[in-house]
């Protein structure tokens, strides 16, 4: 449609960023489907829940559908409840055990994978693919059963362990235990990521770097600290960032292991929401606890956008 | 960046001796005969020649490193290896073995689960031999309604993936090829969608849904995952695009294409590495996705197959054959797919199509 002529035009700056220049309804035609698609089920979704936890809304309101502001109601009510603060502790706790679990050992096995001949990083990969490709539903499932009270493996190999006591063991009775186990499901299917993508990244560095600091003399911790640590900063920052924000957010593996159970004991933050409002109707109180959680995520977000655009301005020359 | 890191290796040519490092001895008498000092170095480079051909970057392999200069030892005669240097070269194979296997352990578990007989699997100590049967899996696809799920899953995944490819080829175009208004807000705007905490949304979607009617409705299901695997579709296809050179548009645009031809006959066969990287990604993501069809959907017909199987208690009891043969069944697709996204994606196929 456009002549060719109009690539000539003397626009510099287009020029020199390599576009073409069709200006006019063209390109919001196109980009509109996707905005309006964006705007309409995120944008109002997070609009609304924010309203929402200003409002009076519980089954009354949720059949007669009238609207009920409550001001600060959802908010002091939340704020003042021993449960949200028990639960946020329990939230960050479990983030903060995860994801330093997840990094550190994602990264020794993406040095590990670094440091293999062929073969046996290839088998090494394969289980690794194995683990990140499995469904999230399908491995609670599997961690039940793993950890079935009457004839659950782990209680059996604990036994082959040498520990007593374990015979028809409850890994579900309590809400640490309960955490305990979403830890591992969690961990086990993170670390794929962490290391196939480290591997990726090491093998960019040039090994003459290594050899060199060997000859010096350097030990392997060295090595990591001076060499590896300072060049894949940018990976380790950003990938813990993104697993802090993954793990906080997690629902369905703490959701679908117990339910959030036992007596509420392993509930985390998006948990909470979605008892108290599924479960108890209280749809105000849910969305003022998805507020306050949608806050937190924003801080380790915001902190992720900036190193992202960082890294990305010291990519570019 | 060379200069500095070959400069301390040609002077430790001479000093390696002293060197404690877990390669150094082999490195010392390997640069014996050839010599001191620079002579290292053509020692060192000989020896990544012969670890080359095996693949992978080979100076940072140690463990190939020593192997490849143990037949280079001056005055014939392999020495008997010390200890150490056994143990150094064995131990990382020992430990990728072990991690490996605790990798893939719960995942054989799943699919040794599902070929079990009944008596095979409720037992208190584990049975690791057995006669593997098929039975488990009749079970899981006999269960109510489960062609039912296998239906609404896949007609919920493939809808929302064609959808985002759809509109997501014509924004990434628009982003990627064309200068207007907004673009830099709207690029800021899909990477923040990008990490959309979908998760903590649930409340007001069921909300949502309920005020429109469309609480049960597979169509609700399948606008949401649309919505939720765009950006990313976006984002890449965005890329790939930006990618293909504007020669080649411009060269059927001057050969009398018009442009709608010109973006189907050049543009898009080279986004092919692209269309499937993001239909994969998104296929994977709407399979899995449970936290929406649990609130939006609690009709036992309008559900998917993550939440049906979330709930096996109700449909199979203690069968956990069955259960565990449901698991293998729901995980099979996704397995498929990832070891398609691990080949090709990182193939990179559109360089290729490019640089040719």
């Amino acid at each position: 449609m456009t002549p060719p002529a109009r690539a000539a035009e003397p626009a510099a700056p287009a020029a020199a960023t390599g576009r073409r220049l069709p200006t006019g309804w063209l390109p919001y035609l196109l980009i509109a489907p996707a905005v309006l698609s964006l705007g309409l089920v995120l944008g109002w979704a997070l609009l609304r829940n924010v309203l929402i936890s200003f409002q009076e809304f519980g089954r009354r309101q949720l059949i007669s559908r009238t609207t009920e502001w409550a001001g600060f109601d959802n908010y002091v009510e939340v704020l003042n409840n021993p449960r949200f603060w028990d639960t946020l502790v329990r939230t960050f706790v479990f983030m903060a055990v995860n994801v330093v679990l997840i990094m550190v050992l994602g990264t020794l096995i993406g040095l590990l994978l670094n440091r293999l001949g062929g073969k046996m990083r290839l088998t090494l990969s394969i289980a690794l693919v194995m683990a990140w490709a499995m469904p999230i539903i399908p491995s609670t499932v599997l961690f039940s059963w793993i950890f079935h009270t009457q004839y659950g493996l782990m209680n059996w190999f604990m036994g082959v362990l040498g520990f007593t006591g374990f015979d028809q063991h409850n890994w579900f009775g309590t809400g640490t235990s309960t955490l305990a186990i979403a830890t591992l499901l969690i961990v086990w299917m993170s670390i794929p990521f962490v290391a196939l993508n480290l591997y990726a990244g090491l093998t960019t560095i040039g090994g003459e770097i290594y050899e060199a600091a060997r000859m010096d003399g350097a030990s392997a911790w060295r090595i990591f600290r001076s060499i590896i640590l300072p060049i894949m900063k940018p990976f380790f920052l950003i990938t813990t960032f993104l697993e802090i924000i993954w793990v906080f957010k997690a629902f369905a593996q703490v959701y679908a292991l117990n339910g959030g159970g036992p007596s509420r004991a392993s509930e985390t933050l998006p948990v909470m929401a979605y008892i108290e409002g599924m479960g108890q109707q209280q749809f105000g109180a849910a969305a003022a606890i998805s507020v306050l959680t949608l806050l937190i995520l924003l801080g380790a977000m915001s902190y992720y956008f900036h190193l992202i655009l960082k890294q990305e301005k010291e990519q570019q020359p | 960046m060379s200069q500095d890191t070959t400069a301390p290796g040609a002077d430790g040519g001479s000093g390696s001796p002293e060197v404690t490092g877990p390669d150094g001895p082999s490195r010392s008498t390997a640069a014996g005969p050839t010599g001191a000092g620079a002579g290292g170095v053509v020692g060192r480079l000989a020896e990544v020649n012969i670890a080359g051909p095996h693949g992978a970057p080979p100076p940072s392999d140690p463990v190939r490193q020593t192997v490849a200069g143990i037949p280079r030892t001056p005055g014939g005669g392999p020495s008997p290896e010390p200890f150490r240097r056994r143990f150094q070269r064995i131990w990382p194979n020992a430990v990728a073995l072990i991690t490996a296997a605790i990798f893939i352990f719960p995942v054989y578990w799943m699919i040794a689960s599902s070929l079990k007989q009944r008596g095979d699997i409720l037992t208190r100590d584990p049975v690791f031999v057995f006669v593997p049967t098929l039975d488990n899996y009749s079970t899981a696809m006999g269960a109510d309604l489960f062609w039912t799920y296998v239906r609404n899953s896949f007609v919920v995944t493939v809808c929302a993936v064609l959808l985002a490819l759809l509109v997501a080829l014509a924004a990434g175009f628009a982003i990627a090829r064309m200068e207007f208004k907004g673009r830099r807000g709207m690029i800021l705007v899909i990477m923040m969608a990008q990490m959309a905490p979908w998760e903590v949304l649930i409340i007001v979607m069921y909300l949502n849904a309920r005020d429109l009617e469309m609480l049960n409705s597979l169509l609700a299901l399948t606008i949401i995952y649309f919505v939720m695997a765009l950006p990313f579709t976006l984002w890449t296809l965005r890329g790939f695009i930006a990618a293909v050179p504007k020669e080649l548009e411009e060269a059927a645009l001057i050969d009398g294409c018009s442009r709608t031809r010109a973006f189907f006959s050049v543009i898009f066969p080279l986004l092919a590495p692209g269309l499937m990287a993001t239909s994969i990604f998104g296929f994977i993501m709407a399979w899995n996705e449970f936290a929406m069809v649990l609130v939006l959907n609690k009709a036992p017909e309008a559900k998917t197959l993550p939440v049906w199987l979330s709930s096996f208690q109700t449909a199979f009891g203690n069968d956990w054959g069955a259960t565990m043969a449901a698991s293998t069944l729901v995980t099979i697709p996704v397995l498929v797919l990832f070891l398609i996204l691990q080949r090709r994606v990182t193939g990179g196929m559109a360089a290729g199509a490019v640089k040719g």
